[in-house]
């Protein structure tokens, strides 16, 4: 079977879709939170490159280069964030942080 | 000359009212006395002055409202109708000033107080002065203001600013009138100065106009509307309530005011406007009527009083009944004559009153008086001499006055001058009644003041000076001015500041009257006097039992014919349920309701519902970013 553009199409819509699914039903770990972004964001670069090989452009290929660089970049102060807020609050629940509630 | 007596108290009111502190208590008494002295002074010169010029001069000052038709300036109308009423007020309200002195010398607000007088001194002066009806009116509203602020004068009082406000109130009824009785001259005759208006009069007789749809006669109707504002300034019925409470004010105001010069602005205004009363005979009625009711009403509350301020203030009103009944006959000369010796023996009451309550510590109930008469010898001697006046006693002023008032009313030969001398006599037995009462409650008999307070009774010199000038005055200004103001010489007197139609002349007619008639006002005051006597000397116990056995009539006459609780449930109640009403359901519950408290509702009630939106969960904005994105999206794919 010839693996065409279809299929990476729906591997990186499954991994939206969990990633997706993964914010929505987590309730307890930030961090798991984090995760699925970057599970989105691989996603998002899965069809980047999949479209750059299919319609032979490279600068897919280069913005998912980009992403990664920002998925990284952004993990890194994801993760500075909540050891900050954990320090200060003591927890990392996420049933816990909701003190933007009105 | 004639503005330097107007304006030099306004100049002092100024200096008193702004830089009172500045110069101190002592520099605002001998400013304000200063400048009253001078005025008086030259309010006798330049009485002196009009009395040998012909015809009214009038002086103008200053181009006040041009607009239209209405012209109206400032100006000063000097005939010999204002030049007396220069000399009443100059006068009175001089002593009054040095008399205030001694009587306020413990009060902390003396520049106040000065200042106060002396501004009302200012507004009478332009009142009596005025050349046409807006002027008139701005002196009538000056002097009702300065009324206002001086009853209210001691604000710590609840009583004086009840007080104080129930006259404001009651005169705008009359002020009312009053604004409608000059639209109305206005209406008739297009013009406000007088000497137009004046001249017009006669060839508006019997004219109609429409007032509430009705066609009325004009002429009477703008009288009778003028009229109303001189029974509420001159306190008569039904708009007499004030005056008497109007004694909550220090008592020099009670002189000045309420006895001596504004309550007798409504008095001046009829006999200014004899040239429009003259032509309007039913007004003329009118006035006799209510003059004359007032007369007696008055009087005989007067008999029940125990305050000795409020029966010398039911005793003006009284007075002033008599001078309406006066003008009522086309006797203004007699009213004016009237006027001028009520001011002197009226003033001179409430100054030795004031005297008397000054002595014993603010003590003003006369039944806790009594015996006072060796502590104070010369304010009795000098009170005597008032009493004696106001009675009608031979060579007093009084006499004089009140006689040729009688005489006048029965002279005219008219039901409505009949009327007045029948109530005016009966009226003169009830005043030298109540005043000989007052005279022997406070003055004679066993003290009723503790031996501490009659121990420091005592008189004042500043005070005593005033009272003398003024028991001069009411002794012998009646038998100087008789036969200028009344007698054989009142043609030239008057000239042609007051004019009588011939056949209302009343005054010509009073030597014809019988005997009895011109002496049996004499004998009731004299017996007035003489049961006053044996009520309150010779057997005290006899008041006491009449009172109990006449329990309903003294009730009546103590509670003032019920007059207050007749307002009170006629005016007040419903005035209170009405604005209770509005204020609670129509304010409160309508306007705020629907207005700025419902609006405020709203959007704290919509706040808080989108308040709720914002659970604060993290899983929540991101579900909510991400249906905005699915919508988004779905609009940009979905073909259209």
């Amino acid at each position: 079977m010839l693996i065409g553009l279809v299929h990476y199409l729906t591997v990186a819509a499954i991994l939206f879709t969990l990633g997706i699914f993964g914010i929505f039903l987590n309730r307890k770990n930030v961090i798991i939170m984090l995760m699925s972004i970057e599970l989105m964001l691989l996603a998002v670069s899965i069809n980047f490159v999949a479209f750059s090989v299919f319609l032979g452009d490279l600068i897919g290929q280069a913005f998912a280069m980009f992403v990664l660089t920002v998925a990284a970049a952004e993990a890194a102060i994801g993760l500075a964030i909540l050891v900050v807020y954990f320090r200060d609050r003591g927890t990392i629940a996420v049933e816990e942080i909701n003190m933007m509630k009105g | 000359m004639a503005v330097a007596v107007v304006f030099l108290p306004l100049l002092a009111a100024v200096i008193a009212g702004f830089f009172g502190r500045v110069i101190g208590d002592r520099g605002t008494q001998l400013v304000t006395c200063g400048a009253l002295l001078l005025s008086a002074v030259l309010g006798i010169l330049l009485f002196r002055d009009i009395l040998t010029s012909e015809g009214p001069r009038v002086i103008p000052l200053a181009s006040w409202i041009i607009a239209g038709g209405v012209d109206v300036t400032w100006s000063l109308r000097l005939d010999t109708l204002s030049g007396v009423m220069i000399l009443v007020v100059t006068i009175v309200s001089s002593m009054v000033h040095v008399y205030s002195i001694g009587y306020m010398a413990e009060d902390p607000s003396i520049p106040r107080f000065m200042a106060y007088l002396s501004l009302f001194t200012f507004a009478m002066l332009s009142l009596v002065t005025a050349n046409d009806f807006v002027q008139l009116f701005f002196g009538w509203e000056g002097v009702g203001l300065m009324s206002y602020l001086l009853i209210g004068f001691w604000y710590d009082r609840p009583s004086a600013n009840a007080a104080a406000i129930k006259a404001f109130v009651v005169n705008r009824v009359g002020d009312f009138g009053f604004a409608l009785g000059i639209f109305a001259v206005f209406a008739i005759f297009g013009a406000l100065d007088f000497g137009t208006v004046f001249g017009k009069a006669p060839s508006v007789v019997g004219a109609k106009m429409e007032f509430l749809s009705w066609q009325v006669d004009k002429l009477p109707l703008a009288c009778i509307l003028l009229f109303i504002g001189a029974m509420g300034k001159s306190a008569q019925i039904p708009l007499h309530t004030w005056l008497p409470d109007a004694m909550e004010g220090p008592t020099p105001v009670s002189a000045l005011i309420h006895a001596a010069t504004m309550v007798t602005a409504g008095v001046f205004m009829v006999a200014r406007l004899s040239p429009l009363f003259e032509y309007a005979p039913t007004a003329l009625a009118v006035v006799g009527v209510v003059g004359a009711t007032t007369a007696i009403f008055a009087a005989s509350i007067g008999m029940a009083q125990n305050d000795i301020k409020r029966v010398i203030a039911w005793s003006t009103c009284s007075q002033l009944g008599y001078m309406f009944a006066a003008a009522a006959v086309s006797a203004y000369a007699a009213a004016i004559f009237h006027l001028f010796s009520h001011a002197f023996f009226k003033g001179l009451l409430f100054l030795c009153s004031g005297s008397v309550i000054h002595a014993i510590g603010g003590e003003q109930d006369m039944r806790r008086m009594g015996g006072l008469w060796g502590k104070l010898p010369w304010t009795y001697a000098t009170m005597w001499v008032g009493a004696l006046s106001l009675s009608g006693i031979p060579l007093f002023s009084g006499y004089y006055s009140k006689d040729t008032i009688l005489e006048a009313t029965w002279a005219a030969g008219t039901a409505v001058g009949r009327y007045g001398w029948c109530l005016g006599t009966l009226a003169a037995l009830m005043t030298a009644f109540y005043i000989s009462r007052l005279m022997f409650l406070t003055f004679h008999g066993e003290p009723r003041a503790d031996a501490e307070t009659m121990h420091h009774a005592h008189e004042r010199w500043v005070m005593l000076v005033p009272l003398l000038v003024l028991a001069t005055g009411a002794t012998v200004f009646g038998f100087i001015g008789f036969d200028f103001f009344v007698g054989a010489d009142r043609a030239s007197f008057w000239k042609n500041s007051i004019l009588i139609l011939p056949q209302y002349n009343s005054l010509a007619k009073v030597e014809e009257i019988p005997l009895l008639v011109r002496y049996l006002p004499l004998i009731f005051g004299l017996l007035g006097i003489a049961i006053a006597y044996v009520f309150y000397i010779v057997d005290r116990t006899i008041p006491v039992r009449l009172a109990s056995q006449l329990r309903a009539l003294y009730l009546f006459l103590l509670n003032r014919w019920y007059f207050d609780e007749l307002y009170d449930w006629l005016f007040v109640r419903p005035a209170m349920f009405v604005g209770d009403g509005l204020w609670k359901s129509g304010d409160g519950a309508v306007i705020d309701g629907l207005g700025p408290d419902g609006v405020a509702a709203v959007t704290r009630d919509l706040a808080r519902q989108a308040s709720r939106l914002q659970t604060g969960y993290l899983y929540h904005y991101a579900f909510a970013m991400m249906i905005g994105l699915v919508a988004l999206v779905t609009w940009y794919l979905v073909p259209r």
